[in-house]
């Protein structure tokens, strides 16, 4: 009787712990960017709140959720107030397959550091970045403003066009852990992480994922200097907030997907497996920051010509050459 | 338990089913029919078929009903909704009704028979539902597979030329 | 305890939810997304019935269907768009010229 409420208490604890982590690591995560992205630009960046300005995003929060929360005349209501709920949670439950750590022994016991190991943990990653899509949409379409519909239609193209090269760029690492879950992914990568063993899957992935995270230079749903502000023009307070806090979830994920699949997770010399795994993350996220610093928007006939035309192609070339030296090998 | 949550999922899944049907503007109705596809994918997992789950939410919640939304937005549809938006409500009323009744008629005729296959809850449990599917597919269902894949040739192709503006 | 049963009429109940939306609605897209409940509902069948009688095929069957509806809303949709691009409305009630 015990055993069941046990795994449960466990299960609760770690998602608290988690939910706790992400949040205040995606509040922080607003303020590197912006100071780092000063740095680059030669300013120095939110330094007057707190020292370093490290409350920051507490004042922010608080700003958001003070200020009115206004919905167009013209919207559809309802949808207009549940597309950012959408778009921030189908953010968080991917982290539920995420495995951040290698099993603690605690009490004669194992206890994996994942909330829940899926063995179809892969899939359930793909599932819920090609959900995250709706929030985006259904708040572009609700808000019924010619900017927010322009955003949402790029953004559905962009975000389907990208998933399939995303996709495929994971097969070749499903092939060589011959498995769907995350845990044994990582496990597999214990002597070589699959960045070296595949090393054209890494780059593919890596900018699929940037477009995933509609950032720069894939930021055409958004698009400050043509469309105002995308699919988010018509939103204010807390539900902006919601976006804008899931947009930084999201890129917490997609960097730690990208550790989980190519740089090897948890595993590292001399520091224990939940450092090496969030410094891995943080370097990723830093890469982001830094792209965003330094790259143009691409044009939007040039972001699908390059989806469909060179990723993809180059994706299924590699699953072909990775199926075939996995089966000379074998 | 898994009674519980049977009939809670069952009854959103109709409910949405039924606002599918029922909505006047497109968009609401999509969004109820990406309900009723995760709700089916809750069914896949109780019915031990966590992949046919996953492949469910990919492709239909997550490549149809996207490819759905964006043609609805393209073609901006839900700010031109007709006052008279349904026809033959009466005929269509009875016979969906009466497939109802027969669906219902012969599920309650007798026992569902052919139990004992290779397939039990403990091989699913040791092997993986993913290689089980894996192996059924490549081994026993090659040709198929491959015609399926001749299929979607054939869709890209149509969907382009029917697409384009000129061809 | 859920039988195989029950898993037969709830996917009954959502087929003829599906009819009725296809006999009914005029805008060719619900029609489509009613089309698309039928199939759904269709699959938690071969699901159910699978696991019943204890073999793969009838969820490889659920993957061919999924195929077909791919490609469906492939050429489906690309067929309205060209039709909406000639009569400027996807009711089915426009469709009735054989040619324009």
């Amino acid at each position: 009787m015990t055993d069941p409420l046990l795994s449960l208490a466990l299960i609760l604890a770690k998602l608290i712990a988690v939910f706790g982590v992400i949040l205040t690591l995606a509040a922080y995560l607003v303020l590197a960017e912006r100071k780092l992205l000063a740095r680059m630009q030669l300013r120095y960046g939110p330094n007057r709140v707190g020292p370093f300005g490290m409350m920051q995003p507490l004042a922010d929060v608080i700003k958001l959720l003070t200020k009115e929360d206004f919905v167009p005349a013209t919207a559809d209501k309802w949808l207009f107030l549940i597309a950012p709920g959408l778009s921030a949670v189908t953010a968080l439950l991917t982290f539920a397959v995420v495995p951040f750590g290698p099993p603690l022994e605690i009490f004669g016991k194992t206890l994996p550091l994942v909330v829940i190991d899926l063995n179809v943990g892969v899939l359930y990653f793909l599932g819920l970045s090609s959900l995250a899509v709706y929030g985006m949409a259904l708040g572009g379409w609700a808000s019924n403003s010619k900017y927010s519909l322009l955003g949402s239609i790029r953004g559905l193209s962009q975000l389907i066009s990208y998933e399939l090269s995303m996709g495929l760029a994971i097969v070749p690492v499903v092939m060589m852990a011959r498995s769907f879950s995350l845990t044994e992914i990582v496990m597999a990568q214990e002597k070589i992480p699959y960045l070296l063993l595949n090393p054209l899957a890494f780059p593919i992935f890596l900018i699929s994922v940037l477009a995933e995270s509609k950032r720069i230079p894939f930021d055409l749903p958004e698009a400050e200097n043509e469309l105002v502000g995308g699919f988010h023009t018509e939103y204010s307070g807390m539900r902006f907030g919601l976006f804008f806090v899931g947009e930084y979830i999201n890129l917490i994920i997609l960097g730690s997907m990208v550790t989980v699949f190519f740089l090897g997770g948890w595993h590292g010399p001399w520091l224990p497996g939940v450092v090496w795994f969030a410094l891995k993350v943080l370097a990723i996220c830093a890469f982001f920051i830094w792209v965003r610093g330094s790259m143009p928007r691409l044009r939007y006939d040039q972001l699908m010509h390059f989806g469909w035309k060179v990723l993809l192609p180059l994706s299924l070339l590699n699953v072909l050459v990775t199926g075939a030296v996995l089966l000379g090998m074998s | 338990m898994q009674a519980i949550l049977f009939y809670l999922t069952a009854v959103v899944a109709i409910l949405s089913a039924f606002f599918v049907m029922k909505c006047r503007n497109p968009i609401n109705s999509a969004l109820n029919l990406v309900t009723t596809f995760l709700c089916l994918a809750v069914f896949y997992v109780m019915l031990e078929s966590p992949f046919m789950a996953a492949v469910q939410i990919m492709v239909y919640a997550g490549a149809i009903m996207v490819l759905i939304i964006f043609v609805i937005m393209l073609l901006n549809l839900g700010l031109t909704v007709k006052t008279r938006y349904t026809h033959g409500l009466a005929a269509g009323g009875i016979l969906s009704v009466m497939v109802l009744f027969v669906a219902n008629y012969f599920t309650r005729a007798g026992e569902a028979t052919g139990t004992g296959g290779s397939v039990t809850s403990e091989l699913i449990a040791s092997y993986g539902h993913t290689e089980l599917i894996g192996r059924a597919m490549f081994v026993d269902f090659l040709l198929p597979f491959e015609i399926a894949s001749i299929l979607l040739l054939v869709a890209i192709v149509g969907a382009v030329v029917l697409s384009k503006r000129k061809v | 305890m859920i039988t195989v049963n029950h898993y037969m009429l709830l996917s009954a109940i959502l087929f003829a939810i599906g009819t009725f939306g296809v006999l009914t609605r005029k805008n060719a897209i619900v029609i489509f997304m009613c089309i698309e409940v039928m199939l759904n509902s269709v699959n938690l069948t071969f699901i159910a019935l699978s696991r019943h009688v204890g073999n793969m095929d009838g969820q490889i069957f659920v993957f061919f269907v999924m195929t077909v509806a791919a490609a469906e809303a492939a050429v489906g949709l690309a067929l309205m768009i060209a039709f909406f691009r000639n009569r400027n409305s996807i009711d089915v009630d426009d469709f009735n010229m054989l040619k324009w």
